[in-house]
């Protein structure tokens, strides 16, 4: 064959621009070790089950009745399930149209829609309409729906926080369209800063690009850090003065573990500071089966909520909704599992608070044990896991590191990082991944490895860490910030 | 100043894609059908029969029940510890799904899997594939996915670089694809499926279409066929197919293979052999030809829709477009789990001497069965009415029969200012019910006029849409005679 269809050089270059690390070139060479034979620690990605947390059982026997309803026409379903997750089931069951094989409406089942508004209704204290909830095959579906709507092409620009979550630049680079970077300030337990923020926009708009939206991760991701209402009053008003608009990845929203900034919602703020700010900025908020104390990440459920598009707009994104048929329905019934709990006197209610309290007790003092075993460790600087599920220390590499990084054609977290996994196995995400300030180096790791296992992963750590360090360290010139 | 996203700023890829299946019509049938709730003397019909949509479940379909116990399993793996288990669940199904939760690391289905999809799920959909074709398949060839949807946007994605980029599609399609490609900012490049001949792809249209492609400057990158088609439901004969694979080789096209129907034929003259059995049949390999084929749990016997589970098979592409292919798939880390083990386990269902295989062999030959009546029942009907001709449903769930419309009704739909075969079934909707796609949501030779109607309905509820369906007809006609 003479011609080639499809090779390297007639790919999308858009496609060719797009990096996604959080299963890049380190997962890749972790999975080859492990292949090989070697123990590794994977803390790559935000994956609970992955790493021994187990399933809450009532929404797994609610689904497993909903997946086999026969079980529910046996006499004999009482010996394996509990009444409530029959009920529930049947409930489940009744809001679908034909059961969890068929398409459900292209927006999410218009039952489920309803839970998840009077979830948001109970959490913010102010009304949500299910019609402008869309359910999801995962919270990343949506933001790339939302996304794929925004960008027209190059000279649309986003603002998106750094270090960010790389689902964002991978699909900026995929829309065609331009990232425009917010640096978090790591010296000020990774703040926004309103001024760089202008400074931000003004040199983007500069260059010609038209910003359209903002993007925040509260809590954040890979930094961990909580915003207050302060903040996000900030950040409204500016959306508000700069006219953009706001998409708020809200999926850490149960994952909190301090005490002096719970979560609250970009809509609850926006509707507190009242007209005409409440009735005008336009909200995109985002959540997610995936994290939490569910950590559900193999079902791929999600949703987005609009607040103050058109009607218009509302209906094109419907459109493009409908093109993907329906979000994956067994994922639906999780979400409403989810926004619609169990309640005190209900059968399964006590087993369900319990797996529930441990789960979030634990990761809050996994978040604490992990800051300050990093802390512990030789050039390593490490805010608190305020929330989410990472912790994103930096290491100050000595500039013989640095050069032997070079020497190895590697960016120098990447070089410390594959050391890292071949000394210890454990299999982080380098900081280059996320972004970070010129000359300053991270990794991203996850709270997540069994609280049991954590001294062990610690101390791995800290012996490679400090071996590392003595081996390049010249005694006064590192990295710093 | 204007909100920063209003109609007016959104992209215009998003402004101008259109999907009718889920369109119009069917937005005025659940508006209807809210009206018939709150009040149910509303309407001249008791309730709305959706004809629009391939989703067997929702109209009645029960799911193979070995499957679902499967997945029960699966989503709760503390049944499988218990002995009461063995007295609701059959046998084989524990079995099965003890060994597919030995496939999956730490037995967590509520983990994010490898982004291609859990291994030894792809194991055995190889095994599948090789036991289908008689050629071998490569695991780490397959890519599962939320359906096939989203593996066809994937290749959109990776195919089209700008407005240059042509696919050729068939007319009439499935507008999945048309949609695709205008959000994807490509060209859609027509060829036409010949009606008088049963729906049949000729090589020579195709090399036509090609040509005044290229001679408009486009650069054409694939070609999409769908087999058994939709909404045509002609099933490929295999010497056909041979002339498809031997021009995409000549060519240098993508074969884009979308196989979701492959277990939907209903007539014994025709069998479904996939693209790649008959490309490795001519002696082509991964130098030869490009191939990508496309399988959905959503459609054949099992019907499963609402769990979003395929897969797509890539064969011919280097070690360079492969890894973008698998970077674009981690983007969105992995598709659901749930889906992904469904569908390995259409692509190997009980077998000879395991427990549910009668009871599984029962099932699907009877809704097999059930699909070619009502296929038959409806064409009948179809082609009994004035003015309407309707080609035979050899597979797939669809039919797509021709109407002849008066001038009088022509003239009415212009009026109206909606296309005549809208206007017909917008008619068609308000007066008994049933829903069913104007033919320009799929294309069709200008000038023509189809509607896409599904065989879907529960049998004995047949009868009725033909009575219904029928009798509208002949009011309509009476009333645009000229």
């Amino acid at each position: 064959m003479g011609l080639k269809a499809l090779d390297y050089e007639t790919l999308n270059e858009n496609v060719k621009k797009v990096q996604y690390a959080v299963r890049g070139e380190l997962y890749l060479r972790a999975s080859e070790l492990q292949k090989e034979g070697k123990k590794i620690i994977f803390t790559n990605v935000g994956n609970p089950h992955a790493l021994g947390q187990k399933p809450l059982t009532f929404p797994r026997q609610v689904v497993a009745l909903c997946q086999a309803p026969f079980l529910l026409d046996d006499p004999n379903v009482g010996l394996l399930f509990p009444a409530d997750a029959i009920a529930r089931a049947k409930h489940y069951l009744s809001l679908t149209s034909g059961g969890l094989g068929a398409y459900s409406d292209s927006r999410g089942i218009p039952g489920v829609r309803k839970e998840v508004a009077e979830f948001i209704e109970r959490r913010d204290g102010y009304p949500s309409d299910p019609e402008l909830i869309f359910l999801t095959d995962g919270a990343s579906k949506g933001v790339m729906q939302i996304l794929n709507c925004i960008l027209r092409g190059q000279g649309d620009g986003i603002l998106v926080p750094v270090p960010q979550y790389p689902l964002y630049s991978a699909t900026i680079s995929l829309l065609g369209g331009s990232l425009v970077p917010y640096y978090l300030e790591e010296s000020a337990n990774w703040g926004l800063d309103i001024d760089n923020l202008r400074e931000s926009v003004a040199q983007a708009r500069f260059k010609g690009i038209t910003v359209r939206a903002m993007v925040i991760i509260n809590p954040g991701n890979p930094t961990g850090q909580c915003l207050s209402e302060a903040n996000l009053r900030e950040i409204l008003n500016f959306c508000y003065q700069e006219n953009l608009v706001l998409l708020g990845d809200e999926v850490y929203q149960q994952n909190i573990y301090q005490d002096e900034r719970p979560f609250i919602s970009a809509r609850k703020v926006l509707m507190d500071m009242g007209a005409p700010i409440s009735k005008e900025v336009q909200l995109v908020s985002f959540h997610t089966v995936s994290k939490g104390y569910w950590g559900e990440c193999g079902q791929r459920g999600g949703y987005f909520e609009m607040t103050n598009l058109s009607p218009q707009t509302v209906d094109e994104i419907y459109k493009i909704a409908s093109i993907a048929l329906s979000p994956n329905v067994p994922a639906q019934i999780f979400m409403g599992l989810m926004v619609n709990p169990l309640k005190p006197g209900d059968i399964s209610y006590e087993q369900f608070v319990r797996e529930s309290q441990g789960i979030l007790e634990s990761l809050r003092r996994r978040a604490r044990l992990m800051t300050d075993g990093f802390n512990s460790c030789k050039n390593v600087v490490c805010n608190f896991t305020e929330g989410a599920m990472y912790s994103f220390p930096q290491i100050r590499l000595p500039p013989k590191a640095m050069e032997a990084a070079k020497k190895a054609g590697k960016v120098p977290d990447v070089f410390y990082c594959l050391k890292l996994l071949e000394a210890t196995g454990i299999s982080t995400v380098p900081g280059s991944g996320f972004g970070q300030k010129e000359g300053v180096f991270h990794l991203r790791t996850t709270i997540l490895p069994a609280e049991e296992d954590m001294p062990a992963i610690m101390s791995s750590f800290k012996k490679f860490n400090d071996e590392f360090m003595d081996q390049y360290e010249d005694n006064w010139n590192h990295s710093r910030m | 100043m204007a909100p920063p996203v209003t109609v007016n700023s959104i992209n215009p890829k998003v402004i101008e894609c259109e999907y009718a299946v889920r369109g119009e019509i069917v937005i005025l049938a659940q508006k209807l059908q809210e009206e018939i709730t709150k009040k149910p003397e509303a309407h001249p019909f008791e309730e709305i029969l959706y004809c629009n949509i391939g989703n067997p479940q929702s109209l009645g379909q029960q799911p193979i029940t070995f499957f679902r116990e499967v997945l029960a399993l699966c989503d709760h793996p503390s049944l499988l510890d218990k002995s009461e288990t063995k007295g609701l669940f059959s046998s084989d199904s524990i079995q099965r799904a003890g060994k597919i939760l030995e496939q999956i690391p730490g037995r967590a289905t509520g983990a994010y899997s490898h982004s291609q999809g859990i291994k030894g799920l792809r194991d055995t959909i190889a095994a599948g594939i090789e036991a289908r074709d008689g050629f071998p398949a490569d695991p780490n060839d397959i890519f599962l996915t939320d359906g096939a949807s989203p593996a066809v946007h994937m290749m959109m994605q990776l195919l089209i670089r700008s407005e240059k980029d042509g696919i050729l599609c068939p007319i009439p399609q499935y507008p999945l694809y048309s949609a695709s490609i205008a959000l994807h900012g490509g060209t859609l490049v027509p060829y036409y499926l010949d009606e008088a001949t049963g729906w049949g792809l000729e090589v020579s249209d195709l090399k036509k279409q090609l040509e005044t492609a290229k001679s408009k400057g486009i650069d054409v990158r694939a070609l999409v066929v769908i087999n058994p088609g939709n909404p045509t439901g002609q099933v490929l004969a295999e010497e056909n197919q041979k002339e498809i694979v031997k021009f995409c080789k000549e060519e240098g096209l993508v074969l884009l293979a979308d196989e979701v129907y492959q277990e939907n034929v209903y007539v014994p003259e025709k069998k479904f052999h996939s693209f790649k059995k008959v490309s490795r049949s001519m002696g082509y390999g991964e130098k030869d030809i490009h191939l990508v084929s496309f399988q959905s749990v959503s459609k054949g016997y099992y019907g499963e829709c609402g769990k979003r589970g395929g897969y797509m098979e890539i064969t011919g592409f280097g070690a360079d477009v492969r890894e973008h292919i698998y970077k674009l798939a981690s983007v969105n880390l992995c598709s659901n789990i749930s889906g992904q083990i469904l569908a390995s386990l259409v692509m190997s269902p009980p077998k000879v001497g395991d427990e549910s295989y009668e009871s599984y062999t029962a099932e699907r030959d009877g809704i097999l069965s059930s699909l070619a009546r009502r296929a038959k029942t409806l064409e009948d009907a179809f082609n009994k009415l004035e003015g309407v001709t309707c080609n035979k449903a050899e597979g797939a769930m669809y039919l797509f029969p021709r109407i002849t419309l008066p001038e009088k009704a022509i003239k009415a739909a212009g009026e109206a200012k909606t296309a005549p075969d809208a206007f017909y079934c917008r008619r068609l909707l308000t007066e008994t019910g049933i829903v069913f796609v104007p033919g320009s949501g799929f294309g069709q030779v200008p000038g023509t006029w189809h509607f896409r109607c599904t065989i879907l309905p529960q049998e004995e509820k047949i009868p009725a849409v033909v009575t219904r369906l029928t009798d509208f007809h002949k009011r309509f006609m009476e009333e645009f005679s000229d």
